[in-house]
């Protein structure tokens, strides 16, 4: 069981899983978003290989209508 | 006639810049846009739900990145940290997309730069390759600092972010706009077509607006009328003005020829 703060709000995961792991179990896999891990981008290239840790600050953004 | 807006070494048919904040929803948005001729749109970067709301549809797939150019914000941002991350994800987001419009805000009642924190991000968004286009104060001094730590393009306020309150200080655009060598666009406090087309009588290489359009009665119709006030004034501008003549008139008839004379 590991912990997270993804967007801000506290979730809890059975297990460390990847970046890709966790958008797909969220169905955000091959949406248009960012990822940024504990201040740090994560390529899009390194999802698949990025393996969450506990403890991790998640922050996963899209554009929305702004000014 | 080509008198295309350069920004960042790219070539842009229209001078008038959009937001997509604040529609009624997508294909409204898409529409105005549409009728604006705008080329250049921003975009805001926010959390989005985590798979609480699956198919909720996306602005990138309303306003494609390959016919549109998308101009990601740091709207909301109050700290120059906030915003060089928020501009950091949204390149990850556009494919390594440099292109970017940076705001740091300095209190939520006005919405007024907080120009401190403004030439920090820029300075730091500049060195990591981005190109700025950075909502500033009405201020020359201020605006030739940006211009000189390597920003795109300056865009001073008219007046308040979402007021429509128009040009509040002409002589201080005027200051910003003969000085720069850089584009200058007004950036916010339009609120209808004749203040666009009074900025660009001024001198502005553009003007970026999203209010004024969004919370008109009618968006669509406004998003034209803001089309043809921009082309107009742009036009205007390089056609150059009569000069006022305060105290007497001049008739634009012949004097001599009348009848009975």
């Amino acid at each position: 069981m590991i912990q997270l703060i993804i967007n801000g709000q506290p979730e809890r995961l059975e297990r460390a899983l990847t970046v890709h792991a966790l958008l797909e179990a969220r169905q955000l896999a091959g949406k248009r978003l960012a990822v940024e891990r504990n201040g740090e981008i994560v390529p899009k290239g390194r999802h698949a290989d990025t393996v969450l840790a506990d403890g991790d600050r998640l922050e996963i953004v899209v554009a929305v209508g702004g000014g | 006639m080509n008198d295309s807006l350069v920004i960042a070494g790219k070539s842009y048919g229209s001078r008038l810049l959009v937001g997509t904040g604040k529609y009624k929803d997508f294909a409204e948005t898409r529409t105005a846009i549409d009728a604006s001729g705008a080329e250049i749109v921003t975009v805001a970067i926010r959390r989005t739900n985590i798979g609480q709301n699956v198919g909720e549809p996306n602005l990138l797939d309303v306003l494609p990145p390959d016919r549109f150019t998308i101009l990601p914000n740091t709207a909301g941002c109050y700290t120059a940290d906030d915003a060089v991350r928020t501009l950091r994800l949204a390149r990850e987001l556009l494919d390594g997309h440099a292109l970017v419009k940076l705001e740091v805000l300095g209190d939520p009642k006005t919405l007024f730069p907080n120009m401190p924190e403004t030439l920090k991000a820029a300075e730091i968004l500049v060195k990591d390759g981005f190109d700025v286009m950075v909502y500033c104060a009405d201020d020359p001094i201020q605006a030739k600092m940006l211009e000189d730590l390597g920003c795109a393009a300056v865009m001073p306020l008219a007046s308040l972010i979402g007021s429509g309150m128009g040009i509040l200080n002409p002589w201080n655009l005027r200051l910003i706009i003969d000085q720069a060598k850089v584009p200058v666009l007004v950036d916010a406090g339009v609120g209808t077509a004749s203040d666009a087309a009074i900025a660009m009588e001024l001198g502005c290489d553009g003007v970026l607006m999203n209010t004024a359009i969004a919370h008109a009665r009618n968006p669509v119709l406004m998003a034209s009328a803001m089309r043809k006030a921009v082309e107009s004034g742009r036009e205007a501008f390089l056609a150059g003005r009569m000069p006022r003549k305060f105290y007497s008139a001049d008739p634009s008839s012949p004097t001599s020829g009348l009848i009975g004379s």
